[in-house]
């Protein structure tokens, strides 16, 4: 808790910082206004119109609790315009690409654990893949998917498991790499086969390096999931939210996606980090 | 007719999956596996497409994406001078450059480390790519905008990575730094931002790819007539998939070369770190 008066300081100082750039960059926009007006603005007037605009360059940071509010709890969370609705689109396909990616991560650990080749051969090139830009792929797969009539979800599921099963790949290979050769010893005077070994050593001493892969993996599938949202041409989700904003100049809307946008990160990371300290708890790896 | 192309095309990944277990036997030939594993797949993808007549609206075969490099070289090279050498790399320098003074700045106050390093962690984990329309409305289409992202993408892990590796030489290197009489100044350029670096290039490694993604995403918000993000999403529109693929290579070679790049640098710099020997 000794972190706690810091970490307020700093998000005030940031608060402050925030107000004082909106009423700066805005302001060009008042002024506009009186002088088109013949007016001259004072500067309680210029502070109060700065901070309530309805297309600022910069919105204050009531305005977006406002915007997140009046479009979270106030509209049915079926509404087209409620951002539960379009959290809820992302969330499905973050979700499901995690999943997937998860699956394929472990899956090529342990192909590269158990198969010299597939390690020699398959490694530089998951490695090279992740230098490909998602988003580079991003609009082919959903325009190629769509080609056979798979549309929606799926292919937003795709780049999400496609950014997810990188860290979760590299670091299993890791954790089935952590026990050293006097534990896998051990397992041989015990007479154990190879599945054995798998089953009892190295899959739970990879429990710690999963979950700190998964934390990665989850945020990553939220991020390739709105990137995917965007080109797509895709009317419903946060990215659609964000690219829609941008087109009609709603800053407000922008904003108040992104925020949606980054709590829907920060829970889905907790709840990961929540299930680490369960299962290393009842594992007895807890540290 | 089609069972038939399907066996050759398992009869080619099995020939070729054996002789690789049998090279990657022996250590005289182990740098060919993964060579030959790339082959592999480009040869699969060029014999599907041929053998099962896939539209090249869907799939183009790879020796028609070469031919479309080949054929356009001067639109990619002036869509790389865009996205890559201007909003990317200088979006990459200039965020590296700023999270590195400000993990110093973080180092000298105890209350800002306690204050911002949470914060910071909290920030890398964010779907940050979301604030590339903001930017875009801010800086105009051009590269400028372009390099904000990046700029602000890269910063966050350079900064946590960066704070985390000043706090890698131990209390007896420091103490050694003390009884030498050295000043905070001395013992941060001789200790600790050597003791630093492994961690620091971790940090500009990730942010390599990070430079590419945000460069390419920005460009989707708004951009002048040329770069990578422009031209994939006006080719997807006219079905150009070719062209598209013809950026993706080109963004994968540059994306490799520079992560393999910034590795080389650090390979020179961090030659005494144990992950380097052997």
């Amino acid at each position: 808790m000794r972190n706690l008066l810091p970490v307020l300081t700093v998000l005030a100082v940031l608060l402050l910082v925030w107000y004082g750039a909106a009423i700066r960059m805005n302001s060009q926009w008042t002024h506009d206004q009186a002088a088109r007006a013949g007016e001259e603005v004072s500067f309680g007037a210029l502070v109060a119109d700065t901070l309530s605009q309805e297309r600022p360059k910069l919105p204050a940071p009531h305005q977006v609790a406002a915007e997140i509010w009046k479009t979270t709890a106030e509209l049915r969370p079926t509404s087209r315009r409620s951002l539960v609705y379009h959290g809820w689109v992302t969330l499905s396909a973050t979700l499901v690409g995690f999943g997937i990616g998860t699956l394929a991560g472990i899956a090529l650990a342990v192909g590269i654990v158990h198969n010299r080749a597939m390690d020699l051969g398959v490694m530089p090139w998951a490695i090279a893949s992740q230098t490909i830009p998602i988003l580079a792929i991003a609009p082919m797969i959903i325009v190629v998917l769509n080609s056979m009539g798979i549309s929606g979800l799926i292919p937003k599921s795709i780049i999400a498991a496609y950014l997810s099963f990188f860290p979760v790949a590299v670091g299993m290979v890791k954790g089935l790499r952590a026990p050293d050769q006097m534990q896998l010893d051990l397992m041989k005077t015990y007479n154990a086969g190879g599945a054995e070994t798998f089953r009892k050593l190295r899959l739970p001493s990879s429990m710690p390096y999963l979950f700190a892969s998964l934390k990665v993996a989850i945020a990553a599938a939220l991020v390739g999931t709105i990137v995917a949202e965007l080109p797509s041409g895709a009317t419903r989700g946060l990215g659609a939210r964000l690219l829609s904003g941008s087109y009609y100049g709603q800053t407000v809307q922008i904003w108040s996606a992104l925020f949606a946008a980054a709590a829907l990160a920060a829970a889905l990371v907790g709840i990961v980090g929540a299930l680490e300290r369960g299962v290393l708890k009842r594992m007895g790896m807890a540290r | 007719m089609t069972l038939v192309h399907v066996a050759l095309v398992l009869a080619v990944w099995l020939g070729l999956w054996w002789l690789n277990t049998r090279l990657a036997a022996q250590a005289r030939t182990r740098w060919l596996v993964p060579v030959l594993f790339g082959v592999t797949l480009l040869l699969i993808w060029e014999l599907a497409v041929r053998l099962f007549g896939v539209s090249p609206v869907i799939l183009p075969a790879p020796t028609a994406i070469w031919a479309r490099i080949t054929s356009s070289a001067p639109i990619l090279w002036t869509d790389f001078v865009q996205t890559i050498v201007k909003g990317a790399l200088t979006g990459y320098l200039l965020g590296c450059g700023a999270a590195g003074l400000t993990a110093i700045a973080i180092d000298r106050s105890p209350f800002l480390q306690r204050g911002l390093l949470p914060v910071g962690n909290f920030v890398a984990a964010l779907p940050i790519v979301g604030i590339a329309p903001i930017l875009v409305m801010w800086f105009g289409f051009d590269w400028q905008s372009k390099a904000a992202v990046v700029v602000v993408m890269v910063f966050f892990p350079v900064l946590v990575n960066t704070v985390a590796g000043l706090q890698a030489a131990d209390a007896m290197q420091r103490d050694l730094m003390r009884t030498y009489g050295a000043s905070y100044r001395q013992t941060l350029l001789k200790l600790r931002l050597p003791a630093a670096m492994p961690f620091v290039f971790n940090g500009l490694k990730i942010a390599t790819t990070l430079a590419l993604i945000g460069a390419i995403v920005a460009e989707f918000f708004g951009s002048p007539i040329k770069g990578m993000g422009f031209r994939i999403s006006t080719e997807v529109g006219r079905l150009g998939l070719d062209m598209v693929w013809a950026e993706i290579a080109v963004a994968a070679v540059t994306g490799s070369a520079f992560y393999g790049l910034v590795s080389l640098i650090e390979k020179g710099v961090t030659f005494w770190h144990p992950s380097q020997r052997g």
